[in-house]
């Protein structure tokens, strides 16, 4: 067998078993989404007593009850009200909040972009510091940079985010005054700007509106650093450990025989072996910040899927809770199994079967 | 040599770290003995394992330690003091009540929340873990899909969802966290399983007839029992820090209850200007969790040192 031939054959080996990844994964999304739709029907369903009462109040005379439990087709057998409720969520059907008496998949598509901007600075800071951090840390092993670094992770894990958020408005809004209040945008702008994607840095950028995209980044950057070091707590750790495994192959021994600067050897050479597992690790403390900014969001008056989350729970607003859940544990389980596939991708020796 | 009749310092070292051990009770002694060097010697773990102490001591003896009630304030003389003003160490919240005494009393619940969720949470999911492991096959895959199901939820905001639908307070909370807390403890319990399922020694026993729950429970579950008990331990962090959130959203433990989470919630009304009311709370948080990360890093260098230092 000639060398392009074997070339080609292994090709195709890699190709259908990419193949054979994606098929497995498709099984795996379609049972994993199926328990979270059950899970959140649960939730809505069957854990309050009487999700009648729950949406007309305890006072509602008993006509009324019943018209309303007919309605939603509370009375039908619970498996019926499953059906019901798979086709009305895979379809994107949350029903209509109640307090913004909009359907709650139309609030969501206008709040989602909201989060994913935030959620997106806090991992471009958390990874562009954490992975330099974490190979400093590795490579000085034991050193003091080692140890400061391990500090700073230790508090980003085991500090009360939405604390630290109050404390740092405090300081950076209300005393420094370096940075914009809770919100968005100024109220100033809140009218004047439409945005395109809902991304409001790209919006402003997009459409060359500087002073926009100044007044934007003054507010988006202290929950964004927030967030960010959240994440960096965790890219730092990971890209640590990874490192230290990388640095004790024999590629590196290898590697300084043949005399390469150590400088190449740790940039080069181990951080892209090391790279591989790390995609995945900040694809998870990306689809983290997704979820964790629902604190944060709650602190800074962030517009987002967060805020919108907490806002119907303390309104009782279960359609749009449950709604906002589905949406979330969507995306969450989407960027899960993305970042399984792309390490499978990436690392060759998941191929070789 | 035999155990020394006149133990010494030395001599009971000796005694401890013999490879020779002459009882399975002296060879459990010299593991533990070994261990607790090897964990005593990393200060950073030793901090931990003292702010952990510290914390059940507080917790235990809050009725002798607090100066004031947790719960009544003096309304008319000592609103919203700030902290260092004789009689009121940390200050005191817009209702009167003395901080200090909030947060010693606030140990408990905090205390409390992190116990009943490791012990609803941990043995669930090492149940479902080794029997997954053990049993292989199709009761394997159901269960595993199972945990991958409540695995790939976003633990906060099922949590919420939970708590909304539960209704508001501290057992509510409790229960929302424990539901999302078992999965990872049931992947560890699993791997750690297929470990040793082939082993020789659970060959012996099954050849002298032990029934497969008997496997399960007497020489299974102990493998995984060290692992389990740092992740626990490192999770626990994280359990605060969910629990603290539910309160400062007001789903968690309710007024009045001292409760840290909710405490900074009420305490940011006054931000701006009575900066403590929010800031004592959170500050007890963090020490707490980082009570807990210290040790369970320590733990896991200590248990396990293949992994040590990464």
């Amino acid at each position: 067998m000639s060398l392009s031939d074997a070339r080609r054959s292994l090709a195709f080996r890699r190709a259908r078993g990419v193949l054979a990844d994606i098929g497995r994964f498709a099984v795996m999304l379609a049972t994993t989404y199926l328990g979270l739709i059950a899970v959140t029907f649960f939730i809505g369903r069957v854990v309050p007593v009487d999700p009648v009462l729950a949406i007309v109040g305890d006072r509602a005379p008993m006509a009324v009850v019943e018209r309303i439990r007919e309605e939603m087709g509370f009375n039908l057998p619970l498996w019926q009200q499953f059906l019901i409720y798979l086709r009305q969520a895979l379809t994107g059907d949350f029903g209509i909040s109640v307090l913004t008496t909009h359907p709650v998949m139309e609030d969501i598509i206008r709040v989602f972009p909201a989060t994913l901007e935030l959620a997106t600075v806090g991992t471009l800071i958390g990874a562009g510091l954490g992975v330099p951090l974490g190979v400093l840390a590795a490579v000085r092993r034991g050193s003091i940079a080692d140890q400061v670094v391990r500090i700073v992770g230790l508090i980003g894990y085991s500090v009360p985010i939405f604390w630290l958020g109050l404390l740092s408005l405090l300081l950076f809004y209300a005393k420094l005054k370096w940075v914009a209040y809770p919100g968005r945008l100024d109220v100033a702008y809140e009218y004047t700007f439409t945005p395109i994607t809902g991304l409001y840095l790209v919006d402003a950028a997009w459409t060359g509106q500087w002073d926009v995209l100044w007044d934007a980044f003054r507010h988006i950057i202290l929950p964004g650093a927030l967030l960010g070091y959240f994440s960096l707590a965790y890219i730092s750790r990971m890209t640590r450990s990874f490192m230290l495994n990388e640095l004790g192959q024999e590629y590196i021994v290898a590697a300084r025989a043949k005399g390469l600067s150590e400088r190449r050897i740790i940039w080069v050479h181990a951080l892209r072996n090391a790279a591989v597992p790390l995609t995945t690790v900040v694809a998870l403390s990306y689809a983290g910040l997704l979820e964790g900014s629902v604190l944060t969001e709650t602190v800074f008056s962030w517009p987002g899927i967060g805020l919108y989350i907490t806002n119907s729970l303390q309104n009782a607003d279960m359609n749009a809770v449950l709604g906002g859940t589905i949406v979330i544990g969507t995306v969450f389980i989407a960027i899960n199994l993305l970042s399984d596939l792309l390490y499978r991708m990436l690392d060759p020796r998941t191929h070789a079967k | 040599m035999t155990a020394p009749s006149t133990p010494s310092a030395a001599g009971w070292r000796d005694w401890l770290l013999t490879a020779e051990p002459r009882s399975r009770g002296q060879a459990r002694l010299g593991r533990a003995y070994v261990t607790w060097r090897r964990f005593s010697e990393n200060r950073l773990a030793v901090t931990g394992l003292l702010i952990i102490l510290v914390l059940v001591l507080v917790a235990a003896f809050a009725a002798f330690l607090a100066p004031h009630s947790a719960t009544v304030g003096d309304l008319a003389g000592a609103r919203l003091k700030p902290p260092g003003t004789p009689g009121f160490l940390l200050g005191t919240d817009d209702l009167g009540r003395d901080i200090l005494s909030r947060l010693i009393y606030g140990s408990r619940i905090t205390l409390a929340v992190v116990a009943l969720v490791a012990v609803i949470a941990a043995p669930v999911g090492l149940l479902i873990g080794t029997v997954a492991g053990f049993a292989g096959g199709y009761i394997d895959a159901a269960l595993m899909r199972v945990t991958d199901i409540f695995l790939a939820f976003p633990k906060l905001i099922l949590a919420l969802a939970f708590v909304a639908a539960l209704g508001p307070g501290i057992e509510n909370a409790v229960i929302a966290i424990a539901l999302t807390s078992w999965p990872p403890y049931a992947r560890l319990a699993r791997a750690e399983t297929l470990g040793v399922r082939n082993s020789d020694y659970i060959a012996a026993v099954r050849l002298m007839g032990a029934s497969p729950a008997r496997i399960v429970v007497r020489h299974i579950m102990p493998m995984c029992l060290s692992s389990l008990i740092v992740r626990v331990t490192l999770d626990m962090a994280g359990i605060i820090l969910t629990a603290a959130g539910l309160g400062f959203l007001g789903l968690g433990a309710q007024p009045p209850l001292p409760e840290w989470g909710a405490m900074i919630a009420s305490g940011r009304r006054f931000i701006l200007d009575q900066w403590w009311v929010a800031t004592m709370p959170g500050i007890a948080i963090l020490i707490v969790s980082l009570g807990f990360n210290l040790l369970g890093d320590g733990l896991r260098d200590a248990l396990d040192p293949r992994e040590a230092g990464r």
